[in-house]
């Protein structure tokens, strides 16, 4: 399975991402914002990053960015895209999931190892977890308040399409401690914190055993593995 | 040069955490006198040719699609600088 992974002007988590998808057992293909070409890739990661420098709005510029024009048709016809952080910036602006990504409540940029639980486990991204498992990866934002209208937030909750919610504490002030989002079709994914950052031992946040050893993040990338073994 | 100004602002329901901070630093510095501080764009567009009706509707356009996330912001102006 292969994998593309889109490098836009200021992306920096596109390497890690390969890695990750690597470490799943897929081939990662480096894509470039500047074509028309998404080389029959069976699946996309919009990496994390800056793009633009975040100018405009975080993910605005990428969003208009010429390869979107053919992600945003493929993922339309059901190709399935993650969105990670930026990424995830990206998906919003490009309509692909409701809502939007403003400054932290705080005001300040947050780095820190975060439980989220997965509140839906049929999306493409996210079959390899249980129901309402918690699991820990890093989160790293300055842009991650998730909002959204009463009616929009309405639908998510009714239609189970929060992919992510914040445990323990809010880092950024995200309505209804929204962490990510799936569409209803299961095939796009956005998520402010990192899988990518907690996909091999050494590397990844502390746990109760051993530090720097979780890998929680790699589910992701293999679960697009078994969802596209499974259509 | 003809210019069109535009002006886009973070919707006034939604906490905007830079005025909040600035308005804060106000307060510290002793601006009693002002209480709320919100922060928006300016985008100055330059046109080639006489601003028109036309190139007024197609910044206006851009304002709403490009220039502004509907969710998150209101276009607030549009007008040519004089």
């Amino acid at each position: 399975m292969r994998i593309g992974v889109i490098t836009f002007p200021g992306s920096l988590d596109d390497r890690d991402a390969s890695r990750a998808i690597s470490l799943a057992g897929a081939e990662p293909v480096a894509l470039w914002h500047g074509e028309h070409d998404l080389h029959n890739v069976d699946a996309i990661v919009l990496p994390g990053g800056f793009s633009y420098g975040d100018y405009l709005r975080c993910g605005a510029i990428a969003s208009h960015s010429p390869i979107m024009a053919e992600v945003i048709d493929a993922a339309n016809k059901g190709l399935p895209v993650l969105g990670i952080c930026n990424g995830f910036q990206m998906l919003v602006e490009a309509h692909l999931l409701p809502g939007g990504l403003i400054r932290n409540d705080h005001g300040k940029f947050v780095r820190r190892d975060q439980v989220i639980r997965v509140e839906n486990n049929t999306s493409a991204w996210t079959t390899d977890f249980a129901a309402g498992e918690e699991i820990v990866i890093p989160l790293k934002n300055g842009e991650g308040g998730y909002i959204a209208s009463d009616e929009t937030l309405k639908q998510l909750e009714g239609d189970g399409l929060v992919a992510f919610r914040y445990m323990g504490v809010n880092p950024n002030g995200s309505m209804n401690d929204i962490a990510g989002l799936t569409n209803a079709r299961g095939n796009v994914v956005g998520l402010m914190p990192h899988p990518e950052h907690a996909v091999e031992p050494g590397f990844g946040p502390d746990t109760a055993t051993r530090m720097q050893s979780g890998t929680d993040g790699l589910a992701i990338f293999q679960s697009i593995l078994s969802a596209t073994v499974l259509s | 040069m003809p210019t069109i100004v535009v002006e886009v602002m973070p919707k006034a329901e939604l906490l905007d955490p830079a005025g909040k901070a600035v308005a804060g630093a106000l307060a510290r510095l002793g601006h009693t006198s002002f209480t709320n501080v919100r922060i928006g764009k300016r985008f100055e567009l330059t046109v080639e040719g006489p601003v028109t009706d036309a190139t007024l509707a197609e910044a206006q356009k851009i304002a709403e699609e490009i220039l502004s996330n509907q969710v998150i912001e209101d276009v607030t102006a549009v007008f040519e600088a004089k």
